[in-house]
Order: structure tokens, then sequence, then C-alpha cells
């Protein structure tokens, strides 16, 4: 009698138990992250700390290195060594000219793009459609299509600015240096302009035309309108936009494979192409994993100024954390 | 939230004009159609190029002179002929596909449970993993793909479409879950509680009342992913190295390049084949889309 009162007791207990489980918050949740979190914990974060490891160690493809401390490092040096590397330095240094260049270049057309498609124009929807597509073209086609326009003898560039008598010989695009430099630039911002504009666009669709309405009554010149009214009511969303293209851009790898490999005489090696060239084509892993993690501080400074822009949009209009 | 929303669903269908019709017409011109007109055709131009040159006869494509380079007379098939029939090209787009398909319907997967619970279950810490999974999205490709390719070695995944299905996600999924949330938190709760008292399990709850609410976000998630898998080249380029087992643009940046000085024609066939898939999506969902951008911006 008693054993039975017990064993129901304790069948009562172990349903009761289950049962809590069933509908605790935590315990649901926890199922329903773990597809995500296997995925991105396996692929994402364990790499990334993977990374880091790797550029401490003398790896080789087909041999795990062993720990050698920051000598990785210590081959690339500092700018100012007369030892440093130089190939590195020098990709350090066409990055930087290739991320603030293309970024301020798109963020000011993307910004007047957006202006021009919010004002009232006939076949909208045609208009936008045209705009998507360098977004829509794969990076690496597009970049083929740019190949050909650069091409040292057919170029159409080189061709129609002979016919118009402005040049003697065709422009060499993609063999000398600065001239590569700039195509590389060019085709970068033909392939973000798009993106920064639609976002922009979108922003600009959520502003009140009541506001413009009131400035005009009060005598604002379109400057005063752009200076006080959308810019200021834009600036978290370019916050956020602008965060993403100075990362993308920065981290570039694809446009410069394509187009030019880091020629001419590594001319237009960026830090992404440079990694690669020196981990999977040389096979020396831990010093592309160095190349590659010295981007990291780079990567943190533009989280930052995202992060604030975040902050500053939820103190603008009145909203909490949510 | 759901206010907000609403507004600004409103302020995207405001045909009103605002104060435009101050404007002379002579004045928009120059300072709205001219730059507009100039802007797109730079943006199309490299398009319309590709289009030309692949279907352009070679004696043409070489010779600038005796023919507009920039019209063709007797457009030919022929590099396009020769790419479907003479190459592997059908198998990569084929590899493409697969590829982007299966790594888009894996991350819509894992980011509708995942959205869902930082949304509306609320667990302890959800705030947190909202911030961290946004975070992810900032971490580019080009650092990761050296230590993916030890991984991916060490798994015995290398020169396996698997591995590209595996490792798309973690691009796909930040970016897909962070949509998704802003959808699903314009869903009204009270729908949810009412199926809750119903009995309902959180599972019934996400299949049967969140999902089918939620298909234009669905959508826009899923053409955005598939646009990111085809787009992508840093891991297909560094994961695989047999011919037929490549992606399009891997395969057209080192297979076609045979130093020929007819390539152009192919090479420029490939990639339009190549984007064509892509440009006939957009092309139906592009007001979703740019309705969707401000969805996801707003959040």
């Amino acid at each position: 009698m008693t054993d039975m009162a017990g064993r129901m007791a304790a069948a009562r207990r172990q349903t009761g138990f289950y049962d809590r489980l069933r509908v605790n918050k935590n315990w649901q949740g926890l199922w329903f992250m773990a597809p995500a979190a296997v995925i991105l914990l396996l692929f994402l974060a364990y790499p990334l700390g993977k990374g880091v490891w790797l550029s401490f160690t003398d790896a080789k493809i087909g041999r795990s290195g062993e720990f050698i401390g920051l000598e990785n490092y210590e081959w690339l040096g500092w700018p100012w060594w007369s030892d440093k590397d130089g190939v590195f330095w020098l990709s350090v240094f066409n990055t930087i000219v290739y991320t603030v260049v293309a970024s301020a270049v798109k963020f000011a057309v993307g910004l007047y793009l957006a202006l021009l498609l919010n004002e009232k124009i006939p076949f909208k929807a045609l208009v936008r459609s045209v705009v998507l597509i360098p977004f829509v073209v794969p990076t690496v086609l597009s970049a083929i299509a740019f190949w050909w326009i650069y091409d040292s003898q057919f170029s159409i560039i080189s061709w129609s600015l002979k016919n118009l008598g402005l040049i003697d010989q065709n422009i060499n695009f993609l063999g000398d240096p600065n001239n590569a430099r700039m195509s590389l630039i060019f085709a970068n911002i033909w392939r973000g302009v798009p993106f920064i504009a639609i976002t922009l666009l979108a922003g600009l669709q959520t502003v009140s035309p009541s506001l413009y309405e009131a400035a005009t009554l009060d005598g604002a010149t379109k400057w005063q309108i752009f200076r006080n009214i959308t810019f200021p009511l834009l600036t978290p969303i370019i916050a956020v936009v602008m965060t993403f293209s100075v990362l993308f851009t920065f981290t570039d790898f694809q446009l410069v494979w394509a187009l030019t490999r880091g020629g001419p005489v590594n001319a237009t090696h960026l830090m992404a192409t440079l990694s690669y060239q020196r981990a999977i084509l040389a096979g020396n892993l831990g010093e592309g994993a160095a190349i590659a993690t010295a981007m990291v501080p780079f990567l943190l400074l533009a989280i930052m100024v995202s992060w604030f822009g975040l902050q500053r949009r939820q103190w603008q209009q009145g909203g909490n954390d949510d | 939230m759901t206010d907000q929303a609403a507004s600004s669903r409103a302020a995207l269908t405001d045909t009103s004009e605002g104060m435009n019709y101050l404007d002379t017409l002579p004045r928009r011109l120059v300072s709205v159609y001219l730059p507009l007109f100039v802007i797109m055709i730079v943006l199309i131009f490299p398009f319309y190029w590709m289009v030309l040159t692949a279907i352009k006869p070679d004696e043409q494509l070489i010779d600038l002179d005796n023919h507009n380079p920039f019209w063709v007379v007797t457009p030919t098939l022929k590099h396009i002929n020769k790419l479907l029939f003479e190459s592997n090209y059908p198998l990569w787009l084929w590899n493409t596909m697969y590829v982007s398909v299966a790594a888009t319907i894996l991350s819509l997967i894992a980011s509708v449970m995942a959205a869902y619970a930082i949304v509306r279950i609320r667990y302890r810490g959800a705030q947190w993993v909202g911030a961290s999974i946004f975070l992810a999205y900032l971490v580019p490709p080009s650092i990761l793909f050296i230590p993916l390719a030890t991984i991916i070695q060490a798994y015995g995944l290398f020169d396996s479409p698997l591995s590209l299905i595996l490792v798309y996600p973690t691009i796909l999924i930040p970016f897909s879950t962070w949509l998704l949330m802003g959808y699903f938190k314009t869903i009204p709760y009270e729908l949810e509680e009412c199926a809750l008292i119903d009995g309902a399990s959180r599972f019934q709850i996400l299949t049967k009342i969140i999902l089918p609410l939620a298909v234009p976000g669905l959508i826009s998630a899923s053409i955005f992913s598939l646009t990111l898998c085809w787009n992508e080249f840093i891991y297909a380029l560094t994961f695989l190295s047999s011919t037929q087992n490549k992606t399009v643009p891997v395969a057209i940046v080192s297979e076609f390049v045979d130093g020929d000085i007819y390539r152009w024609g192919s090479l420029m066939a490939g990639a339009l084949v190549g984007s064509l898939p892509l440009v006939i999506l957009y092309s139906f969902f592009v007001e979703h889309y740019v309705s969707a951008m401000t969805g996801a911006v707003k959040e």
C-alpha cells in the first residue's frame, strides 16, 4: 500500500518535473537556438579563435605547426623598421587607400543617388531595378566584365577616348600600379553604390513629408532642408550602412583577385589577397593567419562606430533597448 | 512596433507630391533627370557590355574600327552554345545552384528558430544572444578562410560541396535572423497567447501561426541568402580543387582563362549565364526587396 503510494508520488513528481521543464522558457530557448548555435560556434567562433592561434604557430599546409610566439608578427615588423616586410606594409597602405577613397565616393554618390530616386520620377520601379543591377550580378562575374573593359588592347574606354581625340594611345589600365589601383577603386565603387543608395532610400522614405512642407513654408532653402532635416534623420542609417561598407571594402578579396591578383608588382595587393597568397598558394598558414589577424583591430574600430551609431538612434527615437 | 511598421508601409506607398510642385520642369530636368540618367548609364554599362560581348561574333570583338563597338550586327549564339554544350559549365551552374539552395534552406530553418526564440520565447540572455548574432555578421570571410581551410581538412570535407553548404550559413544566419526578428516582432502577441491557451506547443505555434504570417520576411531572407551564396568566392576558391566540383565564380576565373585572344566571347557568355538567374529573380521581387530593406533598417 505505502509502496504503491510512494511509487505514484514518484511518478507524479517525475511527470511534474518534465512538464515544468517542457514549458520552461530557458529550456525551450536552448532547443530553438541549437541549430544556429551549433553552426555559428563550429564554423565561426571556433575558426576565429583558431585563426589567432595559427598566427602564433609555424603551421604549413599539411603540417600542424608548433607555437613560435610572435615570430610571424616580427617578420611583418613595423613600418619604421628597416627589415620590415615591405610587401605587407604596401598591402596595408593599399587597403587603407582603397577603403578610404572607395567608401567616401560610395557614400557621396550613394546618398546623391538616393536623394534623386526619392524624387517623383516616371518608371520608378524600372529605374530601381536598373540601379540594383551592379548589386545583383555576382562580383566576380562583373569583375570579369570590368577586366574586358580595362583590356590593354581592346578597352572600350581607350577606344572611345581615342576617337574623341583626348588620348593618343591606349591606357594601360591594369598594367600600371596607379592606374590599376584607380581601376579597382572604380570597380568597387560601381559595385557598392546601389546597396548604399537603396538602403538610404529606404531611410529617406520613412521621413515624413510634412516636415519638408513645414520647412518650405518657413522659407528654408533646399540645402537648409537637407542639412537640418534630411541628414540628421538619416544619420543612424548612414552610420550602420557605412560601417558595413567600410568593413566589406576593407576585407575585400574577390574583386582584386579576379582583376589583378595583386599585381602589377604587388601594387594592388590588399591584406586579404596577400594573406590568401601567403597562406594557400605559398602554404605558409601561420604567416597568412598573422596577416588576417592584423585586420582585426580595424574590424573592431568599425564595430565600435556601428555600436555608437545604434546607441544614438535609440535615444533619438526616445525608445529603449527593445 | 506594429504602429511603426504600419506607418512605414504607409510612407512607402505615399504618392503625395510634397513640395515638388514648386519646381519647374526645366529645373527638374537639370537637377534630377540629367544626373540620374548619367549615373544609370554608368551603372548599367558593364552589364550591357557583358551582354553585347556574349553575343558578338569574334571578328567584331577585336575589330573596333570597322564596326561600331557599341552595337552588334549579326549577333551569334556561338559563345553561349559552346559554353552550354562543349564545356563543364552546366555542371558548375548545377553546383552553384545546389550549394546555394541547400545552404539557404539550412540557414532559413536555423534562423527562423533562433529569431523566434529571441523575440518570443525571451529566454534568459536573449538580448545578448541577439546582439552577438548581429556581431557575427560583422566577421568577414577574409579572416576566417585560413583557419576554416584547416578545419575543413580535418573533418575530411575538403573538395566537397558539403563543406560550402555547412560554411555558408555562417554568413547567412546572422543576416536572416536579424531580418526575421524584425518580422516576428510585428506579429501580434495575442495570436500566440490564444494558441498557448488552446494547448499548442511552441513548435506548433511557430509552424502554424508565425510562419504563415511571416512569408514576406521568409521570401526576402531567402532571396538575400541565395544571392550571397551565389556571390561567395573566397571559401569556394579555397575549399574546392577539382574541376567538376567548382562553382561558377571560381570556375570562370580559373578554368576559362586560357590566354586565347578570342576567349572574351565565352568569358562574357559565362558571366552572363551565371548572372541571369539572379537578375531574373530580382526583377520579380525588387519592390518587395526594397520594402524588406526598410523593415530591416528600422529594426
